[in-house]
């Protein structure tokens, strides 16, 4: 394993980071904040509990998964798709280093961004609402599993995306709203029957509802599902991954 | 053994079009080796498919013995490329990037390296800017620093002075006999062929996907040399007169005749063409002869 080169694209993605601190970490906290201000506060006031859960309280593991869903595929797929737009590609894929080792520094980084974040988040909600975690363990093992497996996602986008517009479509018009119908803002159960059944076919349902177990102990679908639901998800993702660069798509020529 | 070995090697793109076929060539150890091709020949997709930025369709290419696709860690750890296309970082500094290569190909840091590599292509005081700062010379010379940031054997110079003025061309050219003196080997493609008269021990034709011709640049220019002989006519002529027919003669003006002949022939014809002129009283103030340029013999072998 060739830990220099991996560090070197780790670092050089995480000092990216850093030159950007504006948008890449007070920009969603900021935007959680509102969230807050607007469902919490606002709406959050007209609402007692979700499930014997204050409201406030309620939503903030589905705040925590809107954003690092939509931070680990905006990261990654950004992390490969601007060195694919400004041709600087050419050094990583002439460097003597694997493919394994290349998904390892860019994907570390972008899950590394996205914890961060995630964990900020948390502790911007503590400011406004009680929070209680129940599965401590669980949750650090949620939060860290979705970084991975979304940031491998955003690396598939950016490996895609053949402009930025492309770029922009997935979290955009997909992710968004899968996590906003996925009940980041309220339980299945308050939905009615027939939309409660076509939820189930949003996998980030089943994201938010293990997320917000270790919280409060509360879940729309059983833990063991969320769990098979992002393992199958993570193993999808590797496997794309794997088959990018066996084939070298739209990597090389 | 040579550093470099290619054999039988194509590249057909999914398309259907052939971009190298069948090539072998051998490249020496620390030999300046220029590829010569005009546009489109197969010059970028050649250096390419050696540094694993394209797949090769069939063929080998062995690094130092070193497979590029079964040993390819091995194999790259002996390359530095500088692509034709400035492509860089514009917001961090040169240090952070010429640093950032070295590590990439898994070298521990060392700053006095990078430095004195900086120092080489007058780049020191340009350490901490930022790249966006620079001028194109300054990031073609950045570049450079980038591909030799990991002290390659075999250095990959891809159109390395395109676009750049004569006095930083020529220090490039003073740092490439450098590299050559500390035993890098040295595969540079180039539109001008001043620049790889000036520099390579080799020369290497590339068009239409194929190696035309591998030769020492000297019988190269030996082999395909042709003369020319000026004749500065004193008194202007309309025509060539008829007796002369038989030397294949131009002239141009009226007053300039210009004889072509092969240099490794033992009789050129030169004196029979001198005494031609005297019997038919043709007068001439002076006789200047010239060497075929590497320019003319190249535009003859891709025609």
């Amino acid at each position: 394993m060739n830990i220099t080169s991996i560090l070197a694209i780790y670092k050089f993605e995480m000092d990216r980071m850093w030159r950007t601190l504006a948008q890449s970490i007070a920009s969603p906290v900021i935007s959680t904040c509102l969230y807050f201000v607007v469902f919490g506060s606002a709406i959050g006031s007209r609402i007692e509990s979700v499930e014997g859960i204050e409201y406030g309280a309620f939503i903030v593991p589905g705040l925590v998964m809107l954003s690092v869903l939509t931070q680990s595929v905006s990261n990654a797929s950004f992390g490969i798709y601007f060195p694919r737009f400004s041709g600087t590609i050419y050094e990583v894929l002439s460097a003597p280093i694997s493919f394994f080792e290349i998904v390892l520094g860019y994907v570390g980084a972008a899950a590394t961004k996205s914890l961060i974040i995630g964990s900020i988040i948390l502790l911007t909600a503590n400011f406004f609402v009680p929070l209680e975690v129940q599965h401590p363990l669980t949750m650090i093992f949620f939060l860290v599993l979705t970084c991975i497996t979304f940031s491998l996602f955003g690396f598939i986008i950016g490996v895609w995306a053949d402009g930025f517009e492309q770029l922009q479509i997935i979290p955009l018009l997909i992710i968004t709203p899968l996590t906003f119908l996925g009940g980041s803002f309220y339980s299945l159960s308050m939905l009615p029957p027939i939309w409660q059944k076509i939820s189930m076919l949003n996998p980030v349902v089943y994201l938010i509802s293990g997320f917000r177990w270790s919280f409060y102990g509360h879940a729309d679908v059983s833990l063991t599902i969320s769990f098979a639901m992002i393992a199958f998800f993570l193993i999808t993702c590797i496997l794309i991954i794997r088959w990018i660069f066996k084939t070298g798509y739209r990597i090389k020529s | 053994m040579p550093i470099l070995q290619i054999k039988n090697l194509s590249k057909v793109y999914k398309g259907g079009f052939t971009a190298l076929k069948d090539i072998n060539l051998d490249i020496k150890q620390g030999e300046i080796f220029a590829l010569l091709g005009p546009n489109g020949a197969g010059k970028t997709t050649l250096i390419s498919t050696i540094c694993g930025l394209v797949n090769p369709t069939s063929g080998s290419i062995k690094v130092a013995g070193h497979d590029n696709l079964t040993e390819y860690k091995d194999a790259r750890s002996y390359i530095g490329l500088v692509p034709q296309e400035l492509t860089t970082d514009a917001f961090i500094s040169v240090r952070d990037a010429v640093s950032f290569s070295r590590a990439l190909f898994g070298k521990k840091k060392d700053q006095q390296l990078i430095e004195s590599i900086l120092k080489d292509l007058s780049l020191l005081d340009k350490k901490d800017s930022r790249i966006m700062a620079l001028s194109g010379g300054m990031k073609r010379r950045m570049m450079i620093a980038k591909a030799l940031s990991h002290e390659p054997k075999i250095l990959f110079l891809d159109e390395p002075t395109a676009g750049v003025d004569v006095k930083l061309r020529e220090s490039m050219w003073e740092l490439v006999h450098k590299l050559r003196e500390n035993g890098v080997t040295i595969i540079l493609t180039t539109h001008y062929i001043e620049e790889a008269e000036e520099m390579a021990d080799r020369i290497g034709v590339i068009n239409k996907g194929q190696i035309v011709l591998v030769e020492e640049k000297k019988s190269l220019m030996k082999k395909l040399g042709k003369k020319e002989l000026t004749i500065d006519l004193k008194e202007s002529m309309p025509d060539i007169p008829e007796e002369l027919n038989d030397f294949s003669l131009k002239l141009h003006s009226g007053l300039h005749l210009t004889y072509s002949y092969d240099d490794q022939k033992e009789d050129n014809r030169i004196g029979e063409l001198i005494g031609k002129l005297s019997e038919l009283g043709i007068e001439y103030k002076d006789l200047k002869t010239k060497q075929s340029s590497l320019e003319e013999i190249f535009v003859e072998l891709v025609k």
